[in-house]
């Protein structure tokens, strides 16, 4: 009995143990499993991730329409607003984009809640009958009015935002920045039929024809006085004699100093107002072909390009370029298709390079400037638009169509300024005399055109790389096949482990080596360098040669394989020697100093930390990859293949390069494709060791800037979520799948290498 | 010569030599960080010289050289030096003339050629400041509260003796200031922070009553007391450092006031016996790896740099084991075998290839903003908009670095697991064992020096990756430790210093580029020792492993 129960008693507390062994054999699968896909998905992520934050950049505009209603209104009646023919100059929005401003051709600004139409209050800006509107720079909020008794109103608009309990309330507020009173421009009362102007830190400059084609440019010059904060101004009139053509519209730039009169004919007069008293004409040019029309005239952001819109449906950009002499012409600079039926209204943001446009059929388009792109084309259902209006942050749009109506839409344009034409191609940027490539990825102004080409910086990515593979190509091939093939083993072994030390060496230390020891060093011992580069073959063959002419008694006790160990001090001594003997040759044959020498006699600037420098350092820190694998795969050549060549006759020399290297060629290839490929992605060698400069140029006495410098460089000081920013990511993504790329390659060519070698 | 030429040996003496380049560059490189390096501590003697300058008048400059230069004299003349000789190459010495705030730059090229005398006068003293650099002078006398202590015209040596007591003495009450502001007024600052968000989420979740306002009141009240008991002793040990003050001669005859509590050391190399200076040169070493770092870097020890990297090594250490190792034993364990595994083997290699910044981009872009931020957002929604987990810290530094490094940490337990022998694992099961406790109790103990060889590489990689630190975590300089007293002691959202970038930032962002020379050589020849140690013992312990399983394979 008592058997029995002891037996089933065990059996029990076995099976309760078997359980419990059981369970934790599962759940340790269970948990080994999730853990090892994690790390597995969390590798894989790093792509996806990348992908995700830089698609965004190639997707379209989007719009979505908010409302329409009728025109805000003045509240005179209907029949004395038509009777005066009321009709819209111009168009502010807030920046929230919740308030809109109206201004009337009579002179009224007619405030309104965007999203309803409702309108909030009216002002009447002007107490005579006007003759001519204009704006300044979109951002400064400045419009002018001129009157038909020849005066002129400028008023600056503002918001005023005061927190209450219902939460925000936005108010405009107009400011009249040149005193209450209209400021007098044609003291004999012709009225003002064209107007155009430009306020700035220092002056504000008003230009206005009259309906008897005299100019006058009216410069209005700020004051700050020294004992309050009072800013007070100053008039001087300029008449401008030589108006013989009828003028259509005129416009000025946002330095003042250059003017653009378009006259009746398709043609601009381009006049530079730099010296009020001696206003010269630059050139003038016909801006059509046969039988086209221009329908509008604006500018850009930045007041700099013109956009010219066409009867055709085509959008022109122009802006003004300098030649080698400092002159100034228009130039055609690219242009945007529409579609068939006549431009009707143009539009440009406040801060970006891009506009709106609309057409005859009522479609509206989205596009970009630098990047030359049409990011949206709709046709918004509403017929003709005569008026466009952008909110500040380009986030809403107001458009008035012939009908009478106001339409509000929402855009969603993130991201406009990439295409691929602006990250790959030569683009023309404002102010520079050619298309180029350029990157320059922010600057001081709001009004700035950033320049995104990813062309210099691959360009110095594969520069560097190219230099650093020359130094380090020769150097650790050669060294892999005298390791793998004639060293002695007792060396290969005090070999190896040094090679494994100098991989493991940070690459901040070799960076930081290269921008502070060698670059000056280099730059003073020159032609020391140059000197041991090129000679230092030829020493060594030279004591090669006397080595092998040396008696046997003398040499033979050197065992085979130690050929490394013997050429140390003759490198050491040469190298020494050639360092010191540095200074005599430059004096000798430079003038004493052979970068002021190859400035002044070849024309050829010298950067202290340059390619060559950045080509020692990088290479240096490649060889023991390239060195590894590449021995690795020669040392793995089966035995039998050198063993059976010797037989049959060959030297071992005929044997290596017949036979051995051949085998091994494609582990040798995969050794170079990895080496590359880290090469390409380095990082802390290129920030220390190139003047980091975005330049196209092939020299190795210049600098460079690689993909990876620019990211670690640029990467914390870009906005979150901005173009920068994926822009970076971009340039981080080109990467990973570059080094991906070549990385599979070689690892696939590995393996093959690996089966061949197990079949021979 | 033909036949010389036709046997192939001037290919295998020039393959030979590219060996022997790599090889002396390799040494040399290490050996010229060590060079210089190790020299910085070692006091240098202080020349006394008089010098020809431009004018034709002699001037007194002393100082320690601290470099020489062997120029062409066309260099010199195309940088506006016109010498008078018939050389063509000059040899001109760089001279620490310290004293930067009495006498101009305190690095200066004299020429050779214009050294009239030179002389090693014992009395000279190397004070280094708090701020300043080094002044290098001639102790006149020593002031107490203006009055003078010990007057000029005493000897020198009663000089120097009462100096030293004075200085001791200020040391002290340096210490017993830095505790107090460090450590104490610190605690004090941090806990008062902590009631201002206790007092935000309670008004986040609309429960901020009278009685927790109460409460609240009466912690800032003894808070606010504690303050003021420091602050009544600081001003009591600040008046009391004051007190004391030196007036040094300097090379140009003028006097200086230094007050004593601005000096942290003074010695006088010209009178410093070798053992002495040997004992010097060792503490100075000692005071480089635990010191603070002082002016602007360029000065002082590394100290937060050591701890900062050696804290988040050990973080990524925590992180990369276990989930390498549980990577690697699935991948060749738990999985089916085939093209999935293969592909999957493939693509981790692959990414012990990309470039490190690649792995810094996705950290700071994933793991900073968009986990971090939504950390912030569940969990310290008080704090905001000032982010705790939303900007980068040593947690996300860490788990950059672990994924970086995980590839190494899974080819290396993998090629550890390849290499136990299968008659071993099917022993055990045979004799009863599930998978697990095989693999726990025989696989994973056997592989286990691989694992370590793996983990021992990454902490290796880890302490030398620069580039992706640059964007999730380091800083130039951290105003306090990841780790200190205060609750929760382990700080995982502060940002830390680096080894690797203090090595970038003190040689390429520092102010005084000349001054800190030295300091980056130190630093550097610090982290290659750690480096190549760590890389000798992996070494060694794969070499052991090979031997130990020879016989065992196949």
């Amino acid at each position: 009995m008592t058997t029995t129960t002891a037996k089933s008693d065990l059996f029990a507390k076995t099976s309760k143990r078997q359980k419990w062994r059981m369970f934790n054999d599962k759940l340790a699968a269970w948990v080994v499993s999730l853990g090892g896909m994690s790390v597995i998905v969390a590798i894989t992520l790093i792509f996806f991730y990348l992908l995700m934050v830089v698609l965004p950049l190639f997707e379209g505009a989007e719009i979505k329409k908010i409302q329409s209603y009728a025109l805000p209104a003045s509240s005179a009646t209907a029949s004395v607003a038509a009777a005066n023919n009321e009709i819209t100059s111009h168009y502010i929005i807030d920046e929230q984009g919740k308030i809109g401003v109206r201004f009337t051709s009579t002179g009224k600004a007619i405030s309104f809640y965007t999203e309803t139409g409702e309108v909030i209050s009216e002002k009447a800006l002007v107490d005579s009958p006007v003759s001519s509107f204009t704006t300044a720079e979109s951002s400064s909020g400045v419009v002018a009015y001129g009157l038909e008794n020849g005066s002129a109103v400028v008023v600056k608009v503002g918001f005023d935002i005061k927190y209450a309990e219902s939460g925000k309330i936005v108010t405009p507020k107009f400011e009249y920045i040149l005193g209450e009173d209209p400021v007098d421009v044609f003291a004999r009362g012709e009225s003002i039929k064209h107007l155009a102007l430009q306020n700035g830190e220092e002056s504000l400059t008003l230009v206005s024809i009259s309906d008897t084609n005299r100019l006058r440019l009216s410069v209005f010059e700020y004051e700050e006085s020294m004992f309050d904060d009072e800013i007070s101004f100053e008039q001087s009139d300029y008449e401008v004699e030589g108006i013989n053509y009828t003028p259509k519209k005129v416009l000025l730039d946002s330095t003042q100093r250059m003017l653009f009169i378009f006259d009746d004919l398709g043609s601009v007069y381009f006049y530079d107002i730099s010296d009020k008293d001696d206003v010269q004409l630059y050139e003038s040019k016909s801006l059509i072909e046969t039988g086209s029309k221009i329908t509008d005239i604006k500018f850009a952001a930045g007041s700099f390009s013109l956009l010219i819109g066409y009867e055709n449906g085509r959008v022109a950009q122009w802006f003004p370029v300098r030649d080698e002499s400092n002159n100034y012409s228009l130039a055609f600079v690219r242009d945007f298709d529409l579609g068939a039926s006549a431009v009707s209204n143009i539009a440009s943001e406040y801060f970006r390079k891009g506009f709106i446009s609309s057409n005859e059929k009522g479609e509206l388009g989205v596009h970009h400037l630098t990047a030359h792109s049409t990011l949206l084309a709709q046709n918004i259902e509403a017929g003709k638009l005569t008026h466009l209006a952008i909110s500040p942050r380009a986030n809403y749009l107001l458009a008035e169509s012939e009908d009478g109506k106001l339409h509000f839409w929402h855009i969603t344009n993130e991201y406009p300024e990439i295409s691929v034409y602006s990250l790959w191609d030569k683009v023309w940027y404002e102010g520079y005399s050619e298309p180029e490539y350029t990157w320059q990825s922010s600057s001081a102004s709001n009004e700035f055109e950033p320049k995104f080409s990813l062309v210099p910086l691959s360009f110095g990515t594969l520069k560097a790389a190219f230099y650093a593979m020359l130094v380090a190509m020769p150097l650790a091939i050669l060294g892999a096949i005298y390791t793998a093939y004639f060293m002695s083993p007792k060396l290969r072994q005090t070999v190896k482990p040094t090679i494994e030390i100098m991989e493991a060496l940070p690459t901040v230390i070799l960076g930081f080596l290269a921008g502070l020891w060698f670059a000056p060093f280099l730059e003073l011992n020159m032609p020391g360098v140059f000197s041991v580069v090129i000679l230092l073959p030829l020493m060594i063959l030279l004591f090669a040669y006397i080595w092998h002419k040396l008696p046997h008694s003398l040499v033979g006790w050197v065992p085979d394989g130690w050929q490394p160990v013997l050429l140390l001090p003759v490198i050491i001594l040469f190298t020494w020697t050639a360092i010191a003997v540095s200074p005599a040759i430059e004096a000798a044959f430079f003038g004493g100093n052979l970068p002021t020498w190859l400035n002044d006699e070849m024309g050829i600037g010298y950067d202290q930390r340059n390619a060559m420098v950045v080509g020692f350092a990088m290479g240096f820190a490649i060889i023991p990859t390239i060195f590894s694998i590449a021995e690795d795969a020669i040392f793995s050549v089966p035995k039998h293949l050198t063993t059976g060549s010797l037989a049959l006759g060959a030297t071992p020399w005929q044997t290596l390069t017949k036979v051995v290297i051949l085998t091994a060629s494609p582990g040798i290839f995969s050794a170079v494709m990895i080496g590359f490929g880290r090469a390409v992605g380095e990082t802390m060698i290129v920030l220390m060791a190139t003047g980091n400069t975005p330049v196209l140029d092939f020299s190795f006495f210049e600098g460079m800037r690689t993909f990876s410098a620019n990211i670690a460089v640029e990467m914390p000081e870009s906005e979150v979520g901005s173009t920068h920013y994926r822009v970076l990511f971009l340039a981080a993504l080109i990467l990973f799948l570059f080094t991906f790329l070549f990385n599979t390659m070689a690892e696939v060519v590995r393996q093959h290498l690996r089966s061949k070698y197990s079949s021979l | 010569m033909k036949n010389w030429i036709k046997s192939g040996a001037p290919w295998i003496w020039l393959s030979g030599a590219t060996v022997s380049i790599s090889l002396i560059m390799v040494v040399g490189l290490i050996g010229l960080i060590a060079v210089r390096g190790l020299s910085m501590y070692w006091p240098g003697d202080i020349h006394q010289m008089d010098v020809k300058n431009a004018q034709g008048n002699t001037e007194i400059i002393a100082g320690e050289i601290f470099d020489s230069e062997q120029v062409s004299k066309e260099r010199l003349n195309d940088a506006g030096i016109v010498i008078e000789t018939d050389q063509h190459i000059i040899t001109r010495y760089l001279v620490k003339t310290g004293n930067r705030d009495v006498a101009g730059p305190d690095f200066r090229w004299v020429i050779e050629n214009n050294i009239v005398a030179e002389t090693f006068p014992e009395d000279i003293v190397v004070f280094e400041r708090l701020e300043w650099g080094n002044l290098y002078g001639v102790i006149e006398s020593i002031k107490e509260k203006a009055e003078y202590v010990v007057a000029p015209g005493a000897t020198s040596a009663a000089l120097w003796l009462a100096f030293n007591e004075r200085l001791a003495r200020a040391t002290q009450l340096q210490e017993e200031i830095t505790a107090i502001e460090k450590t104490e007024i610190g605690s004090i600052n941090y806990d008062m922070e902590r009631l201002r968000l206790k007092q935000r989420k309670l008004e986040l979740a609309n429960a901020f009553d009278a009685a927790a306002r109460q409460n609240l009141e009466n912690e800032k009240a003894l808070l606010d007391s504690q303050y003021k008991s420091h602050q009544n002793n600081l001003a009591n040990l600040y008046r009391e450092i004051k007190r004391d003050s030196v007036q040094v001669k300097i090379a140009n005859g003028t006097v200086v006031e230094v007050p004593v509590g601005h000096v942290v050391r003074a010695f006088k190399p010209n009178a410093m016996s070798i053992p002495q200076k040997m004992f010097f040169y060792v503490k100075s070493i000692w005071l480089f790896m635990t010191d603070d770092p002082r002016e602007a870097n360029t000065e002082g020890g590394i100290y937060p740099a050591i701890f900062g990297t050696v804290m988040m090594v050990l973080i990524m250490s925590v992180i990369v084991t276990p989930f390498g190792i549980m990577a690697a034993v699935y991948l060749r364990e738990y999985a089916k075998q085939g093209v999935v595994t293969r592909t999957i083997r493939i693509a981790v290699n692959n990414l012990a290839g990309v470039p490190s910044i690649v792995y810094g981009v996705f950290g700071l872009g994933f793991f900073v903003y968009f986990l971090g931020g939504n950390i912030d957002q569940l969990f310290y929604p008080e704090s905001l908009p000032a982010p705790t987990f939303g900007t980068p810290g040593i947690m996300w530094a860490s788990l950059t670095l672990a994924l970086l490094t995980v590839p190494v940490v899974i080819v290396a337990t993998e090629e550890g697991l390849s290499r136990v022998p299968i008659s071993i694992r099917q022993g055990s099961l045979a004799l009863g064992a599930t998978k697990w406790e095989t693999l726990w109790k025989t696989v994973l103990p056997m592989a286990s020096p691989a694992m370590m060889t793996g983990l021992i590489l990454a902490v290796a990689r880890a302490a030398g990756e620069v580039a992706p630190l640059m964007l999730v975590g380091v800083v130039k300089l951290a105003p306090s430790l990841p780790l200190d007293g205060d609750f929760p002691y382990l700080h995982l959202d502060r940002k830390f210093m680096h080894l690797g970038f203090h090595i970038f930032d003190v040689g390429f962002q520092s102010p005084n580029v000349e001054a800190a020379r030295p300091l980056v050589y130190s630093t550097a020849f610090l982290l290659v020792c750690v480096i190549i140690v760590l890389n000798l013992a992996a070494i060694a312990i794969r070499n052991r492993l090979r031997e130990k399983y020879k016989g065992l394979d196949h």
